[in-house]
């Protein structure tokens, strides 16, 4: 990265289809703001989420990730959400056991109608993954620019 | 112990119960055991002694096609935990099996009586609470329980959770140890210590895949680290990145079905101890989700294939601090 340029985190946010995703939607069409640096990628359901794809971000450079879905309750396959929650506390759990900072992923969940809270979860997670600088402990050299 | 073991599977055997019993053979050194499936004529083969340590109950599944009668096993107070688990998972047929519980007074660990410095060992004997190493420089004296494998040392209890019939005697090996006890310690040291602990045990890792292969849980037939497709195929781990990578996820998939059997790290060539991550998960379930054992009877549904309403947030995880 030049020098002259200030850093910014990296963020991916995972997006359940039916609930956050839209939400996202709603959040861009009223023109909320939000980083320009959250890249957004759709799944299914919040249960999706396999762990592999969490640490495959962070080797590929991310510096945060986030999991949106459903409002427990309203997962769209009844209950995916609940199972995320489940295992989402697990992998966090076991990242902070190898010494990395687990605020370096969420779950937040985020209605289709919840354009306001998508914003701003995003921009508070910015905040928080700012404050904890560039992700070390989990970089791949080789996926680094330059 | 062997010769009314050995006498009984041929009783069995020649009532027609079975016509194979999985056992453990003598391996390259004494000390040495292997698995092996045997037949009437073969059993002469077999061993149990103390240097019985590898858990049989995963070698099933690949008889399972085969099988037409039944199979004989032999299950260690600890492999039944596995073999009720394989049972839950479908990868074994419990109609196939019969059961024999082996008793168990704890199983030795070789390498930990050449960490006491003893070398050219050729032969041990054993009487109550001593062993007796032979070696071509004379013989020495041991404490057996400073020379188990550290799995018994945190042993489950020894009543087989399943068996059709059981035979010989065991004796407790925990003496009331915490299996937690290391799992608190990393817990309450600072981020940055944890992170310089396990970057110095896993950079050890040569990547043999052998915790995997032993592991009872790990069972899948086409595993993640073996699909070229997900880019996390490696032989060797190439940098830390990959290093993390496959710990936390060979734990992760094994979470909520690992019995605790200990296989992994008795296996590593490099003396990872890799119970420590199995355990943090399984702290980590009991204390949210309550107290479970995998393994403990057959058709339980484990915690992370289950869920409450009122489960904690994830967020509980940075609320406990000491994270980062
Ligand atoms: S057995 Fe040990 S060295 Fe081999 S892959 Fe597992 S942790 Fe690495
Ligand atoms: S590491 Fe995972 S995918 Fe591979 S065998 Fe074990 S549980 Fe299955
Ligand atoms: S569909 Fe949104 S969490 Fe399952």
């Amino acid at each position: 990265m030049p020098m002259n340029q200030e850093w910014k985190p990296k963020i991916v946010a995972f997006c359940c289809n039916w609930c956050s995703y839209a939400g996202a939607d709603l959040a861009g069409s009223s023109r909320l703001s939000y980083p320009a640096d959250v890249k957004i990628i759709r799944i299914p359901c919040s249960c999706r989420l396999n762990p592999l794809f969490i640490l495959r971000a962070f080797q590929r450079g991310a510096d945060g990730v986030i999991l949106c879905g459903c409002h427990p309750g309203d997962c769209h396959y009844s209950t995916g959400n609940y199972y995320a929650r489940r295992r989402m506390t697990a992998l966090f759990g076991m990242l902070s056991y190898l010494g990395i900072d687990s605020r370096r992923t969420r779950v937040e969940w985020v209605s289709a109608a919840e354009g306001a809270k998508f914003a701003e979860t995003m921009n508070d997670f910015a905040k928080t993954i700012y404050a904890l600088g560039e992700n070390v402990k989990l970089e791949d050299l080789r996926c680094k620019e330059n | 112990m062997q010769r009314e073991l050995m006498e009984r599977i041929r009783a069995l055997m020649d009532k027609g119960v079975a016509d194979q019993v999985l056992a453990w053979k003598r391996g390259e050194f004494f000390y040495d055991t292997e698995p092996a499936i045997l037949t009437k004529d073969e059993l002469g083969e077999m061993v149990y002694d103390s240097f019985c340590g590898p858990n049989l109950s995963k070698y099933l599944i690949k008889e399972m096609p085969k099988i037409e009668n039944k199979i004989l096993a032999l299950i260690k107070p600890c492999d039944s935990y596995s073999l009720n688990q394989l049972i839950t998972e479908h990868r074994i047929d419990r109609d196939k099996v019969y059961v024999i519980g082996v008793g168990c007074k704890g199983k030795i660990d070789v390498d930990k009586i050449r960490a006491k410095g003893v070398s050219g060992i050729t032969g041990v004997d054993e009487n109550g609470d001593k062993i007796t190493v032979h070696t071509l420089y004379g013989d020495t004296t041991l404490d057996r329980k400073d020379v188990l494998l550290g799995k018994c040392l945190f042993c489950k209890g020894k009543e087989h959770r399943i068996a059709d019939e059981t035979v010989g005697e065991s004796e407790d090996t925990s003496e009331g140890s915490d299996r937690f006890e290391m799992v608190k310690k990393l817990e309450q040291m600072t981020p940055d210590e944890r992170f310089s602990f396990w970057r110095k045990e896993l950079s050890k890792c040569i990547r043999c895949n052998a915790c995997r292969n032993v592991c009872p849980a790990c069972s899948c037939v086409k595993c993640v680290f073996d699909n070229p497709n997900t880019g996390v195929q490696n032989k060797a781990a190439a940098n830390e990145f990959e290093e993390n990578l496959f710990h936390i996820i060979r734990a992760y998939h094994v979470a909520g079905r690992c019995t605790d059997c200990g296989e992994c790290s008795r296996v590593c060539p490099q003396g990872i101890p890799l119970h420590l991550l199995n355990r943090k998960f399984i702290s980590d379930i009991n204390e949210l989700y309550g107290t479970y054992q995998a393994g403990e009877c057959a058709g339980q549904r484990h915690p992370l294939i289950d869920y409450t309403q009122e489960d904690s947030e994830p967020s509980i995880v940075h609320e406990r601090g000491n994270n980062g």
